[in-house]
């Protein structure tokens, strides 16, 4: 079994497309069996499994969230094996860091949109691994030189004689050959890999048949409804149980230090229990949006952390002609992902067992084993679906409270927040505050960009490895811009939440934070400099790159120039994230009042090689409408230490009568795969908000819209 | 209260508080977990199942609301052409990502072409912004509706 984690690269999460390292990639955790084998069976990794009955499995490291992850590694595995995709039963990985490790982050983690980039050498490298041993098991039996043989459908093929062998007559004699150190894939033409090959986990998804977490059951399973304290950082005073015993089909109360669960036999006995209940909280209630607004705001004086630097800022700014200065608060937001937080556990003195769907399943496993208080061996997360993951699934704060619940419990149990536990606890995408400093030449071009930010420092809880010096590299992913400016100072400011309250990962991380306040000075600039924002844009980029070349393909895309009726507005933004360059436009209509409708998103993305086009449109797609939700309604407040938001009437979400129409071009090339599960959400505040100003609307500098300005469907 | 249930066609005795909604019945009792919780307050249609084929929320459903009236649930949508026509759409379009609330959105999407065998964009508003999904795929929802419709009307599911 490889012992060994790869070592993060240090921009993965983020995308810098020249740090995918993919070379450290083949080999890992390929060398040997990560399992034993049984009789009948060929293992020649941890990924791929093949029996003497036919039967092809692969064990999909990453999680699937919806982003595609188990279609699009079972092509990358299927293209080398040379086996029909739809031949392959796909499982997902139980929890095990090392062996199930994203090559690219170091652990098993489903996210910086990082699965099929992780993948990529990865998994056909398991495939192709497997099928350079049946090659040779099929030439030894009919002693002929492996070169002399190929694969093709499942099947070993001898052209000169005209001989097949399917790998189900193989997988004995493969089984006891050596496996290759360094596989080597397919070059040429690929068959499966580039197609919109249909989903797999789909048909089991419109059926009810698919397994989430949330639909686990086990013999003797009671069900728990919990109340976390509402106060951030508060604790469990008391609580009289009575009023939930009471409640027919409830079994038991469980007290912890700040929450309280009822225990019952169905989830809706154990719900009416927990509402019985009149628990008394304790905690500070001190914090508010507006001290946490403030604290950012002080934290924009204090002295930051230089974090990019390139030429003199500050001489330029000093000497150019003209200055332009914005400031850009942005709100604290929920994941809200349909599938409230859930996770099933068996708590037994000697064994630990979670059901669970996770981001993380590695983490999971070892925060069970440490609230259980179990080696590592004596603990076994089994991975479900997961019912919409975007960063929230990342976090395994309810981990320990499952296990402490399963203990006093004493069976297994299902533990369920509501929708109401499940926005209050949320691991929040926090505030961030960014100032921006531009100095302009006479044409109002900027000769300098000073961006000092304040942002909550995620990485140094999650991923200390994309921290450097100090500043956390999340934080300030594309705060310099992608635009050639002779002098550069980015400037960062730690400034963490109030203690108690969880600061995560939302999706499309840092780019998100930093897309629209880039985006929106620059367009802003252009306005100023009386240019159209598109050859502003132009006249500050090379054209010739990807993202240049993405900037003029989505401006054709969207009829970029085009006459619109008064009153209507397009936007673009532009940024390079996750290994991917992606353009957007947004056109809006505002209304006599001001009200906006977003009528029409078009994207461009150059993502490198497409493994499933189908899949890529999905995920940036489905990124517009999280991020436009975001747009017209994300933010989450806090007045008197409590999260005020308890469900979707007022954690609003995009809903299908506001959806605009939306085109996505997806640009050819034949680079290493990019991420495309975030980078659609990226630009969309920019490209809305820059629509907006083009209608004739303000510049606004905070999300989401004023409530005024959100055109009632 | 103890109670007679049909559900897909299956007849269950439950015995449980009259006001405990359908939805914990059907998931937890009677096992039928493609119906799913996401917000227990009629918000976003994840629970959405048909009861004597009209669509209701299962979460704020109280048992003793539903009397003797036919449960209908994702599990047996496939035993009407309308749900075929609708499952197929819905791979066809590739409509779906993680999945979660399709369950429901099929469910009141089988409803809405039971009422509209040929629905309006208005009418799919209507009847379908209730459902929350949050991977954003409505605009293949709509898409795939119109698909169902189309091939559910010319007999091809």
């Amino acid at each position: 079994m490889a012992t060994s984690v790869p070592t993060a690269s240090r921009r993965a999460f983020l995308g810098g497309s020249a740090a995918l390292a993919g070379e450290l990639v083949i080999g890992f955790g390929l060398g040997a069996p990560a399992w034993a084998a049984g009789a009948g069976e060929f293992r020649p990794n941890a990924f791929l499994r093949l029996e003497a009955s036919g039967a092809i499995t692969v064990t999909i490291p990453s999680a699937e969230m919806g982003q595609g992850a188990v279609t699009g590694l079972a092509q990358l595995v299927a293209e080398e094996l040379e086996v029909p995709v739809e031949r392959i039963r796909t499982e997902l990985a139980p929890g095990d860091d090392v062996v199930y490790a994203n090559p690219l982050l170091g652990g098993q983690i489903t996210g910086g949109s990082a699965s099929v980039r992780g993948g990529w050498k990865q998994l056909r490298g398991a495939g192709a691994a497997a099928r350079t041993v049946l090659i040779e098991a099929a030439a030894r039996q009919w002693s002929v030189p492996a070169d002399s043989c190929r694969a093709e459908a499942g099947e070993v093929v001898h052209a000169a004689s005209g001989r097949r062998l399917a790998y189900a007559k193989l997988v004995d004699a493969a089984s006891k050959l050596p496996l290759p150190k360094e596989p080597k894939l397919k070059t040429g033409a690929l068959s499966v890999i580039g197609k919109p090959v249909a989903r797999l986990d789909t048909p089991a998804k419109v059926n009810g048949t698919a397994k989430f977490g949330i639909d686990v059951s086990l013999p003797g399973m009671r069900h728990a409804a919990v109340a976390n304290c509402p106060i951030i950082g508060g604790k469990l005073e008391g609580v009289d149980e009575a009023p939930a015993l009471a409640v027919k089909g409830v079994r038991q109360v469980v007290k912890l230090d700040n929450a309280v669960a009822v225990i019952a036999d169905h989830g809706g006995a154990a719900r009416k229990g927990l509402a019985a209940l009149s628990p008394r909280w304790s905690g500070s209630e001190a914090h508010s949006t507006a001290t946490m607004v403030a604290a950012y705001d002080a934290a924009m004086e204090r002295k930051g952390l230089v974090a990019e630097r390139k030429g003199d800022a500050a001489q330029a700014m000093a000497a150019a002609p003209a200055k332009f200065e914005a400031m850009y608060r942005l709100p604290m937001l929920a994941h809200v992902a349909l599938e409230p937080i859930n996770c099933t556990v068996s708590v037994k003195p000697d064994w630990c067992e979670l059901w669970l769907g996770s981001q993380v399943p590695g983490r999971a496993r070892r925060a069970a084993a440490e609230a259980a208080g179990l080696p590592l061996d004596k603990v076994k997360v089994n991975s479900f679906l997961i019912g919409g993951g975007f960063g929230r699934k990342l976090e395994v704060d309810f981990v320990p409270q499952a296990v402490a619940i399963g203990k006093a419990v004493g069976a297994p149990v299902k533990i369920i927040w509501g929708r109401d536990e499940d926005i209050r606890n949320d691991a929040f995408r926090y505030h961030n505050h960014s100032r921006v400093r531009v100095g302009l030449d006479a044409q109002g071009m900027p000769v300098s960009w000073d961006h000092k930010l304040v942002a909550p420092g995620v990485m140094f809880r999650f991923l200390p490895s994309f921290t450097k010096d100090g500043v956390d590299l999340d934080d300030i992913d594309d705060a310099a811009t992608p635009y050639t400016i002779p002098n550069m100072l980015v400037e960062y400011v730690r400034e963490e939440p109030p203690k108690g309250l969880l600061a995560g990962n939302w999706r499309g991380v840092g780019a998100t934070r930093n897309a629209v306040i880039v985006e929106g000075v620059i367009d802003e600039l252009a306005h100023r400099a009386k240019r159209d924002p598109l050859e502003y844009r132009r006249a500050l980029i090379d054209r010739s790159s990807r993202l240049g070349r993405v900037l003029d393909r989505v401006a054709d895309e969207a009829g970029w120039g085009r006459q619109l009726p008064p009153g209507h507005g397009r936007g673009i933004a532009i940024v390079s994230a996750f290994g991917s360059h992606i353009g957007m436009v947004a056109e809006v209509a505002l209304d006599p009042k001001g009200a906006v409708t977003v009528t029409k998103m078009t994207c461009a993305i150059d993502t490198g090689y497409v493994v499933n086009p189908t899949i890529v449109r999905q995920q940036i797609e489905g990124g517009i409408v999280f991020g436009l939700g975001a747009v017209l309604y994300g933010e989450v407040t806090v007045a008197r230490g409590r999260v005020q938001q308890t469900n979707y009437h007022d954690c609003r979400v995009l809903r299908l009568n506001e959806t605009p129409e939306i085109h996505v071009a997806l640009v050819d090339s034949t680079e290493d795969p990019g991420g495309v599960g975030e980078p659609g959400t990226a630009l969309v505040a920019p490209a809305v908000l820059n629509a907006i100003r083009a209608a004739g609307g303000p510049r606004l500098t905070s999300l989401p819209l004023p409530p005024a300005m959100v055109h009632r469907a | 209260m103890a109670a007679r249930l049909s559900v897909n066609g299956k007849t269950h005795s439950i015995d449980v508080d009259e006001d405990t909604p359908l939805l914990w019945i059907v998931r937890d009792i009677v096992g039928l977990t493609g119906t799913k919780f996401g917000c227990g307050a009629a918000q976003c249609g994840a629970c959405t199942v048909h009861i004597d084929g009209v669509a209701h929320r299962s979460c704020v459903t109280p048992i003793s609301a539903v009397g003797d009236r036919a449960v209908t649930t994702i599990e047996h949508l496939e035993s009407s052409p309308v749900g075929r026509a609708l499952q197929k759409a819905w791979l066809d379009e590739e409509v779906v990502q993680c999945g979660y609330c399709q369950s429901g959105q099929l469910m009141q999407a089988a409803a809405l072409l039971a009422a509209r065998p040929s629905p309006s964009d208005e009418d799919i508003d209507q009847a379908m912004s209730g459902n929350i999904c949050r991977c954003g795929t409505y605009g293949r929802i709509r898409t795939a509706i119109k698909k169902a419709a189309a091939n559910a009307r010319g007999g091809a599911a």
